[in-house]
């Protein structure tokens, strides 16, 4: 029998498993009905039972989180859909939305019914305009089909549902930061507590989930718990979706049981690209601390990663082999979290400046040995100094690169740069090869 | 410019979608780019004024997100991630190679008026790698000569279709109208997943 697990990507090879009729002709909103037909306090129930964790990085249990919500104060609440995926390496919602935008809107419909939510919101990154048609079109047929708008399948539950489209803010991803950013100011995170389920999108409840865990409900409530759990492992249920990326033979989505390990998920890929050896990876995003080949038996779930040292993020499986230096790779995510920081916080604003400028230095042979232990001392100090993680995301491949790469930063320095060939990973390199 | 009865009755109808009107100001930014390729002052003073703000509130927001430009862009805006992964599989040689071929450099734009350059952050579409993206449609893995190409394309109004997209690449202010939630009816054109979106599902169907 296959170790793997199609269940959120079980439809996406037929040719319009993105449409309405596509997705019912599988059950789709099945599960609404099956739903509706409970209280909404037995919707919760049901989902903190599962044992489903958020798929967007953190792992904080989904139905928890909706349980945080007050329940008879006579406030307005919301849901709102982190669709922001813009974590490097990270590459599963947007094909997820592509192919099957309405197993979202059918976990919405559930979700926003059990935080009793009559309005719902999809944050959706605006870089994606195919993934933006595919959702919107779906928003508009679900409405036309009485599956939104007022009174859902006769069972007197009104729910509005808005795509909000982002213009380009990796920090939009963060939950307070994105909920400002609806509001239509600049998407700065906001100091926790209160936490959104209390002061949320215009200080009211709001529940704030990623796309894959909101995807999840409708296979959940339609097949049970028994089903879910059957899948994972004990503290991490049922299946969720790797994205290997990069030095393999053949990149793309797994949808498998939590737990499987990268040597199960490379062999299923065909392995590192061929005449190559695993160098490093990311075991879910760059903002989780970088891997090695000595990892390759880690159960890819919530507790296994944490225990090894780093996180599963969203399971993004960057993988880089021998050709790569890891010196130029940890340079262009430093990069990136100096680009993409919001300013807000003093030591984020000027800490990643300053990792910038003497990472580049020492890429470029011009750095002294003391400066890597500047490095881990500016990583230090601005790790949980913030009002976000953003700063904890760009000290995690630095001081994860120095802890298994050293030598290959100090043979920067005396080799007076790179000693790498920048073409050698390409992936025109092997063009033309066996 | 000014705006016409229909462009602001558009607008109202995106400061409809929301329970408070402020929420409104990304699409409306959008909106804005799409009639004049940019954020014009005249944008800005319009959404300050239906969403009663200052323009000063309104320019913060534009200002703080990249995709917001404060100056024309190509009639196609030619972003190369150049992000690590992507970088490292080829998105650096192809930008470099493309900005040569181009004879701009990045945030610049040909003096046609027909092609811009912009080196971008992780797409999510790492699977895909180097990936390309035009007026944010998916070009998936790239070479240098497949984006020579394209862009040659681009120039003659002849650009290639996107990967995983619609049949006809659409122009930049097109596109931005989707972005401001506007339907072009396209949805149902293109794939519903490229090739590395359905490996596990493929293995699985192998039984392995």
């Amino acid at each position: 029998m296959s170790k793997l697990s199609p269940v959120l990507s079980a439809h996406w090879d037929e040719a319009d498993s993105f449409t309405l009729e596509g997705y019912k002709r599988h059950g789709g909103y099945n599960a609404v009905s099956k739903a509706l037909a409970m209280t909404p306090d037995e919707v919760i129930a049901l989902v903190k039972d599962s044992g489903l964790r958020g798929r967007g990085g953190a792992g904080f249990p989904t139905g928890m989180k909706w349980s945080f919500i007050p329940q008879g104060d006579n406030k307005a609440h919301y849901l709102v859909v982190n669709a922001d995926e813009s974590e490097p390496g990270t590459c599963k919602d947007m094909p997820l939305l592509m192919a099957n935008p309405h197993v979202l809107i059918e976990g919405m419909i559930i979700a926003s019914y059990a935080i009793r939510a009559n309005y719902a919101f999809i944050y959706i990154r605006g870089e994606v305009v195919h993934v933006v048609r595919r959702v919107q079109q779906a928003i508009a047929d679900a409405y036309a089909a009485g599956l939104l708008g007022k009174n859902i399948g006769g069972k007197g539950f009104d729910l509005e549902l808005v795509l909000h489209i982002g213009a380009g803010a990796y920090i939009c991803g963060e939950e307070t930061a994105l909920l400002d950013s609806l509001e239509g100011f600049r998407g700065q995170p906001r100091l926790r507590p209160p936490f959104p389920a209390i002061a949320g999108l215009y200080a009211l409840p709001t529940v704030v989930n990623n796309v894959e865990s909101i995807a999840s409900v409708p296979a959940i409530i339609e097949h049970g718990n028994e089903w879910f759990q059957a899948m994972g492992t004990e503290k991490s249920k049922g299946f969720t979706l790797y994205s290997l990326s990069g030095h393999v033979k053949n990149p793309g989505q797994i949808e498998a049981p939590l737990g499987i390990t990268l040597r199960e998920l490379l062999e299923l890929a065909g392995g590192v690209r061929s005449g190559h050896t695993l160098k490093f990876w990311t075991p879910g995003g760059s903002s989780t601390p970088l891997f090695t080949a000595e990892h390759l038996d880690v159960p890819l779930d919530y507790e296994g990663v944490a225990a090894a040292g780093s996180m599963l993020g969203t399971k993004a499986l960057q993988i880089f082999d021998e050709t790569t230096c890891v010196v130029r790779a940890v340079l262009r995510w430093t990069e990136f979290y100096k680009h993409e920081s919001c300013g807000k916080c003093t030591p984020c604003r000027e800490g990643t400046w300053w990792l910038v400028q003497i990472i580049r230095d020492l890429e470029a042979g011009k750095g002294t040995p003391a400066d890597l232990d500047k490095l881990i001392d500016i990583t230090n100090n601005i790790a949980g100094r913030s009002f976000c993680a953003l700063a904890d995301g760009a000290a995690s491949p630095i001081i994860s690169s120095i802890k298994y790469f050293r030598a290959e930063y100090e043979a920067h320095l005396t080799h007076g740069g790179c000693p790498f060939d920048p073409i050698a990973s390409t992936i025109f390199a092997t063009v033309g090869q066996p | 410019m000014s705006y016409s009865p229909e462009q602001i009755s558009i607008m109202d109808s995106i400061i409809a979608r929301y329970p408070r009107k402020r929420s409104a100001i990304m699409p409306l930014l959008h909106f804005v780019q799409s009639i004049s390729g940019f954020v014009t002052p005249e944008g800005i003073e319009k959404i300050a004024e239906l969403l009663e703000l200052s323009t000063a509130e309104v320019t913060a927001v534009s200002t703080f997100y990249t995709q917001y430009k404060p100056e024309p862009v190509g009639e196609y805006h030619v972003g190369i991630c150049t992000n690590t992964l992507c970088a490292v599989m080829g998105g650096d040689a192809i930008f470099d190679a493309v900005s040569e071929h181009l004879g701009i450099a990045n945030d610049e734009t040909t003096k046609d008026g027909k092609v811009s350059l912009e080196r971008i952050e992780c797409n999510a579409a790492c699977d895909y790698a180097p990936v390309v993206m035009v007026n944010w449609e998916f070009f998936d893995n790239q070479t240098i000569q497949s984006v020579k190409d394209l862009v040659d394309g681009a120039r003659t109004g002849n650009p290639p279709a996107p990967t995983r997209g619609p049949k006809t690449l659409r122009t930049w202010k097109e596109n931005s109208a989707v972005l401001a939630g506007l339907s072009d009816g396209l949805a149902g054109e293109g794939p519903s997943a490229g090739h590395a979106s359905l490996l596990g599902l493929n293995l699985s169907k192998e039984g392995k």
